[in-house]
């Protein structure tokens, strides 16, 4: 999967029981791709110690912040790793 | 913690991680792993060369030559090295991300302090505090008020959360009445607020 610009993507909702790098605050919000900022190790294997950690694209995401927190007119981007996010269609 | 909601400045939830930082080191030196000596080379290695002076540089030369603003905001990475900065190379992607008259960008580290050290120097300690990390993200506006930043009405924010290998810098607007201002005095009204996106320049 290759996200292009512009993709609505809906990050996991989920809660897993080790180290992730997807905030807690965006997780379940449907949110945009700004650009794909090239591959790298999932911190999520890398802290379990999984050798070799899986690589995988990892994306900017802008999300309205109406979406994430039901009031404010900016946005926020954070950055994913592909497996944080699903299509939203 | 009650009582410090709002508190961007002081943080004194910082000491006690400094004293498990500390004892980590001990037990990890105690092992073998390491010394003192050699944590003490890294950090020196790290924090020779990081200033904002660097990334005031970018910024001014990006005002003063578009064509390096260009290069700029298309490849950060490069562009820093068309400096001499980050050697050979940068250990991170670096992403500029150009302020404009109605778009103002902030950077921030929600889950830790992600930043560009050798771009910025280390991090101011409002950056790492719980407040400015939480509240970034949330009411933007609000907290760039408490920096002293009114912007102005319709402009649009842009928050910009490090949670992977991108470090990000803000390119202020140049201000106006700066047009026969020299790189080296252009360099000299950037300031690392600025650059992170909590002052105007």
């Amino acid at each position: 999967m290759s996200l292009p610009p512009g993709t609505r993507v809906r990050a996991r909702a989920g809660d897993p029981g080790h180290h992730t790098r997807l905030p807690r605050y965006v997780r379940g919000h449907t949110g945009e791709i700004v650009e794909c900022t090239g591959e790298w190790p999932l911190p999520d294997d890398g802290a379990r110690g999984l050798v070799p950690p899986r690589v995988e694209p990892v994306y900017t995401v802008r999300f309205p912040a109406a979406q994430l927190w039901g009031e404010g007119d900016h946005v926020v981007t954070v950055e994913a790793w592909e497996s944080y996010l699903e299509e939203a269609g | 913690m009650s009582g410090q909601h709002g508190d961007l400045a002081g943080d004194h939830g910082e000491l006690p991680v400094a004293a498990r930082v500390r004892r980590l080191e001990e037990r990890v030196i105690a092992a073998g792993l390491t010394t003192d000596a050699e944590l003490d080379a890294v950090l020196a290695r790290l924090y020779r060369d990081a200033s904002p002076v660097n990334g005031a540089r970018m910024a001014a030369r990006a005002w003063a030559d578009p064509g390096y603003a260009e290069r700029l905001l298309a490849d950060g990475n490069a562009a820093a090295a068309e400096l001499g900065f980050g050697g050979a190379g940068l250990s991170y992607r670096l992403k500029v991300l150009a302020n404009a008259p109605g778009l103002h960008n902030l950077v921030v580290c929600t889950l830790c302090s992600c930043y560009p050290v050798s771009l910025l120097g280390p991090s101011p300690s409002w950056y790492k505090s719980l407040a400015y990390r939480s509240r970034a993200v949330r009411e933007p506006r609000a907290v760039l008020a408490e920096f002293g930043l009114a912007l102005p009405e319709g402009t649009e924010v842009a928050v910009w959360d490090a949670t992977a290998e991108t470090r990000y810098l803000v390119l202020p607007v140049r201000p106006p009445g700066t047009e026969r201002l020299g790189e080296d005095e252009l360099a000299s009204l950037v300031t690392r607020e600025g650059l992170i996106g909590t002052a105007a320049v």
